[in-house]
């Protein structure tokens, strides 16, 4: 039966296809729905983790008991499961294990847009990477039988355009998969450094293996056509290429490392000049430069963002001196400006009013991942760093460290999912280290930006079992923070004067703004009215940045249809002029 | 009919652009045709610019319709229109709702809002179809339903059979919405 179904969901099915045991991963986009569509298949233990380390050692440890593994993450997940990942390597697997990367060119969704096929270099495992959901698909089966074969954890390296591209795809029923049986091997699995030393010849013969397959294996084609010029290109790249250029020789690499010096030569010979057509880092090309070819890749593509079929078109065509035929483009000349739709905190998101109490206080606000990363943006702009997962507290604290005028004034702001994701330890380190900082943990009670998945203080699984919750207010007087405060963040005046309160004070203080995201419960029935009569039109409700509240004809007004009711325009107000609708006027 | 057809479909998170995408994948699976779907999300709930690519035909390779490329785009809102506009061919079809939904830039005061979309557009394209689906889609008794009517509309200039299209509604639309959302696609289908 022939489906449509996204990358993602294509290598959900593979896994099930394959005979998976064991599934885990942390949600980070484009690769969240993965798992999310794992879960169909009941056959499949699958779990979200707290980070993607956590996720990554799950599958180590399912993988070493026997059971076939699917790791899943973003790109920047694996910088935090590369400490398991690069020893991994070395013991090598049981039951087979695949890990997915799904990396972001053009930062649709991320802070940075890594090129992970490094990973899969430095790690010294294959890396696959599929062109399309079909292939996705197909890959992952093939993976976990390449993993089997040469005992070794494969990377499965997707971008955002396979992730979240649908195409068609044939099911196919499971293939009979018999659980490897677990014996102790201590030798294999125990990495002390005379054990390591031994698995690391292990790991170098493995490479010259994975190398003569790379030469024979059908996920690498050659299409010979027009002899001209040929292109050595891989993943959603090769559908641009095919795009721009039906007639064209192309080695298309569906097994991107290692590469085979013969299967790469014979491709060459074969053709009067080779161009490598890829996405971010010159992964292919220096592979194939160092075979002692000469090739044009990232002399004519870009390092930055994403390629398309007109990108490939115009630069080859340029460099081959051959007439471009751009589509006839409608010009933009004469329109009128078009404003700019960016995204913004939802009506009746709490996070709003947390940074619209740190804006009033003037605050140095260290921030962390989240869609509270949206308060950095204007009119509220109350934040000045944002690293990666988790670092608002370290952040916080080297501030603090190395500029201690600053300290009463430094807030690190995260949310609940990253704080447990790797907030702790930062936390740990400012009260360990005799830091006075304040953290604000926005406690929304999910992982909102990637569309509401568990985490491990909502009582529920991913498969929407229930279990215990994390209390995150225990959690920290277990650590040994003394001041922990539990607020309601639409309680405009108790907010401020407990942030002024933990940040004049001289030690560690904790405060948890606690409510529900507004997509998953409303926060009050009905809506607000502005009584024309009192409002002055001093905008002052405007600073808080809600969709709903609008100037119309130079009048303030609250759009009844998306006002969510969360009453802090009325806290707000200075002339008492917003009240509920359907409430008595005082 | 072509024997490739690039859609874009525009509009703002929320208003159902990527259901209607799927709806028409489905269309063109159920009526044997190679197809692509492409979407950015992540920010789509958060009232952001929302915008899917359809490519159906006998082969597809590249999933995005480029600059230029775009036989139809379908717009559910008048600004993602003009936004979009220079993706269409010069002879392709502009199919958009009258719906205004003002970004966060234009409600702040910091940005206006294009009077005379409509009328701009005409001005640029040989076909623009422009209705008002949200008014089409509240008499059959839901709001939300204006992206079908707009499929509705769009279906009358694909030439699929309509059984196939209401076959596609079955398949991708909850049953309890199903049949609001038959209505609503009938009353655009009926429309032009």
């Amino acid at each position: 039966m022939k489906v449509l179904l996204t990358g993602n969901e294509a290598i959900a099915r593979g896994a099930y296809e394959a005979g998976v045991g064991v599934a885990a991963g942390y949600p980070g986009t484009p690769s969240t729905e993965i798992l999310e569509s794992i879960v169909q298949y009941p056959k499949i233990y699958s779990q979200w983790s707290p980070n993607e380390k956590v996720a990554f050692e799950v599958g180590v440890g399912a993988s070493i008991a026997g059971s076939r593994t699917l790791v899943t993450m973003k790109h920047v997940g694996v910088n935090v499961a590369a400490d398991p990942l690069l020893t991994f390597s070395y013991t090598g697997v049981n039951g087979g294990f695949v890990l997915v990367s799904a990396d972001d060119p053009g930062m649709h969704s991320s802070q940075n847009e890594q090129d992970n096929r490094r990973y899969g270099r430095l790690a010294k495992i294959p890396v696959l990477e599929p062109a399309d959901s079909r292939e996705a698909k197909e890959f992952v089966k093939k993976a976990f039988e390449i993993s089997e074969a040469f005992d070794t954890p494969v990377m499965l390296r997707i971008t955002t355009r396979i992730a979240h591209s649908q195409g068609m795809v044939e099911l196919a029923e499971p293939v009979p998969v018999v659980k490897k049986e677990y014996t102790k091997n201590a030798q294999k699995y125990v990495m002390i450094p005379a054990y390591g030393r031994i698995r690391h010849t292990v790991v170098e013969e493995r490479t010259e293996k994975l190398v003569q397959y790379a030469g024979e294996t059908e996920l690498n084609v050659t299409e010979i056509k027009d002899r001209k010029f040929g292109i050595i290109t891989s993943g959603i790249c090769y559908q641009y290429v095919k795009e721009a250029f039906p007639q064209a020789s192309i080695l298309k690499l569906g097994m991107t490392y290692p590469l085979s010096q013969k299967l790469v030569k014979d491709f060459a010979s074969q053709v009067d000049r080779v161009f490598v057509v890829e996405e971010l880092e010159p992964f292919l090309e220096e592979a194939v430069v160092t075979m002692g070819l000469k090739v044009d890749g990232k002399r004519l593509f870009s390092l930055i963002g994403e390629l398309s079929a007109k990108m490939v078109r115009e630069k080859i065509n340029r460099e081959l001196g051959l007439a471009s035929f751009p589509d006839e483009e409608r010009t933009r000349e004469g329109l009128p400006s078009i404003p700019a739709r960016p995204p913004v905190l939802c009506p009746g998101c709490p996070h709003r009013a947390v940074f619209y109490v740190l804006k009033k206080l003037k605050m140095v606000v260290t921030g962390d991942i989240g869609c509270y990363t949206l308060g950095a943006l204007p009119p509220l702009e109350a934040m000045d760093t944002t690293i990666c997962m988790g670092a608002s507290i370290g952040t916080a604290l080297g501030m603090e460290k190395s500029n201690p005028e600053l300290a009463k004034r430094i807030v690190a702001v995260i949310g609940d999912s990253t704080f447990f994701h790797s907030g702790i330890t930062g936390l740990v380190d400012m009260l360990y280290n005799k830091g006075k900082g304040t953290v604000l943990i926005l406690d929304n009670s999910t992982t909102a930006m990637t569309g509401h998945q568990q985490h491990p203080a909502t009582g529920k699984t991913l498969k929407n079992e229930p279990t215990a919750a994390v209390n995150i207010a225990g959690l920290v007087k277990g650590l040994g923070v003394k001041r922990v405060v539990e607020v309601d963040p639409f309680d405009l005046a108790h907010l401020e004067a407990i942030i002024k309160e933990e940040t004049a004070a001289e030690e560690v203080s904790v405060i948890i703004a606690k409510r529900p995201c507004a997509l998953l419960e409303k926060a009050a029935s009905g809506y607000m009215v502005i009584d024309e009569a009192k409002c002055i039109n001093c905008k002052q409700c405007m600073a808080l940045g809600c969709p709903a509240i609008a100037l119309r004809d130079g009048r303030v007004t609250i759009n009844p249809e998306i006002c969510n009711g969360c009453n802090l325009c009325t806290q707000v107000c200075k002339v008492g002029a917003i009240r509920r609708a359907g409430e008595d006027v005082e | 009919m072509l024997n490739k057809i690039n859609l874009l479909l525009v509009g703002v998170g929320g208003q159902g652009t990527i259901l209607a995408s799927k709806i028409l994948a489905e269309v063109a699976l159920l009526s044997g045709l190679d197809v692509k779907m492409s979407e950015i999300h992540g920010m789509a709930q958060r009232g952001g610019s929302v915008v899917t690519h359809v490519k159906m035909g006998d082969e597809i390779y590249s999933p995005l319709v480029e600059e230029g490329e775009a036989d139809i785009i379908l717009s559910f809102e008048q600004l993602e229109a003009l936004r979009w506009l220079s993706f269409l061919k010069p002879d392709g079809e502009i199919i958009t709702g009258t719906q205004v939904i003002e970004p966060v830039p234009v409600i702040m005061g910091k940005a206006v809002y294009p009077s005379g979309i409509v009328e701009t557009i005409q001005g640029r394209v040989q076909k623009l179809i422009s209705l008002d689906a949200l008014a089409v889609a509240t008499e059959c008794g839901n709001a939300k339903a204006s992206n079908v009517v707009l499929m509705g509309v769009l279906a009358r200039r694909l030439g699929f059979a309509k059984e196939i299209w209401l076959k596609a509604l079955e398949n991708k639309v909850p049953t309890k919405f199903l049949e609001i959302n038959k209505k609503a696609f009938t009353q655009g289908y009926e429309l032009v």
